[in-house]
């Protein structure tokens, strides 16, 4: 049953990656990559099933955070082009 | 027990992909960004939950488990941020919001 | 000092479950590492009622059980809405006043609404109007019926 998951997962990427090639905004790009990397981390805990190798879960964790951390981080990019200290007259950490 | 164990199993999962393939179907099919957020947040609370639970019922180290469940912790806690975070920049970089009377 | 205390306590426990050594070598390092890092936090005035709410601990528990409720209830809406004809897609902008005063409510009251799927927070301001994006008319209406606002009021002691 966990290659059944596996597969209706490779679907549901695929169709991501379509949204995120299709655009039309950066935002829309951002997002489809976003749900991409929550796809890719259930992705991973599943193969950890199929291979019965539960330090696979591990990876999961970390690429959760990774891929909230780089959601934002691209987010805050595209909107400040600056990662540092704010721009122009935009109180610091805004998003 | 097995039976009825395996059983739940494959219904959590079953119903977990169908959350994420209609969420993920809602990405392709809703008009603009702000509503494409809300396909996005499917897979992310009932796709992913239901997931972890068909693989928690799978599971018998208590370890393997407090991961699963760590795993939909950090997904509860960072998907309205980064949902929030892209509405926002959206909004504030001048996208309008597709309403029905206004495409 | 309290609160330094439970995010030691809280922070081993945690490297216990991602672990899952015992000996007792090990277990020295880890308690260490977390006691470090709660200090460090301490110093960087970072374990306050917002860094470490552990007094919401226990109305928590009344709390996060509706909340898991309502995502189920809105998935099956959202799910519902994809599925059917694009007629039926009908979003709207609009703004609620939330009820909290503190800046803790007000953070928890904007992420439960964006967890919901069908509702998003656009946007906060300080004095607690909170900009909402509905993909529905019955979205809408259950952002406005007030009662998520009443519940985080009780969930953080302001009710």
């Amino acid at each position: 049953m966990f290659a059944a998951a596996a597969f209706a997962l490779l679907v549901a990427m695929g169709m991501a990656l379509v949204r995120a090639l299709m655009g039309p905004t950066v935002y829309d790009r951002i997002l489809a990559v976003n749900a991409f990397g929550t796809k890719t981390l259930l992705m991973i805990a599943v193969v950890g099933y199929l291979t019965e190798r539960p330090e696979f879960l591990d990876i999961a964790l970390v690429y959760a955070l990774i891929n909230f951390i780089g959601t934002v981080a691209v987010t805050k990019f595209v909107r400040f082009r600056s990662l540092g200290h704010p721009v122009g007259d935009a109180p610091e950490g805004e998003i | 027990m097995s039976l009825i164990l395996d059983l739940a199993t494959w219904s959590a999962i079953g119903a977990g992909c169908v959350f994420i393939l209609v969420g993920t179907l809602g990405l392709l099919r809703l008009p603009d960004v702000f509503s494409r957020l809300h396909g996005a947040g499917m897979t992310d609370t009932l796709g992913a939950g239901l997931l972890v639970a068909g693989m928690l019922m799978q599971t018998t180290d208590w370890l393997v488990a407090a991961k699963l469940v760590l795993i939909l912790v950090f997904l509860a806690f960072t998907s309205p941020m980064t949902s929030h975070a892209l509405a926002r920049a959206a909004l504030h970089a001048g996208l309008q919001p597709w309403t029905r009377d206004k495409p | 000092m309290g609160r330094t205390v439970s995010l030691a306590v809280v922070m081993a426990l945690l490297w216990l479950a991602l672990s899952g050594h015992f000996e007792p070598w090990l277990l020295g390092l880890g308690v260490a590492s977390a006691v470090l890092v709660a200090w460090i936090a301490r110093r960087l005035e970072a374990v306050d009622h917002e860094g470490h709410p552990l007094h919401l601990a226990p109305r928590g528990l009344g709390y996060w059980p509706w909340l898991a409720a309502e995502i189920v209830k809105a998935n099956v809406d959202v799910a519902r809405t994809i599925l059917s004809s694009p007629a039926s897609v009908d979003p709207a902008v609009f703004r609620v006043k939330a009820g909290q005063k503190d800046e803790l409510g007000l953070v928890i009251h904007a992420n439960s609404i964006t967890l919901t799927p069908g509702t998003v927070t656009m946007d906060v301001e300080p004095d607690g109007w909170l900009t909402v994006h509905a993909l529905t008319p019955a979205t809408r209406a259950g952002v406005e019926s007030g009662e998520m606002d009443r519940r985080v009021s009780r969930f953080v002691g302001e009710a």
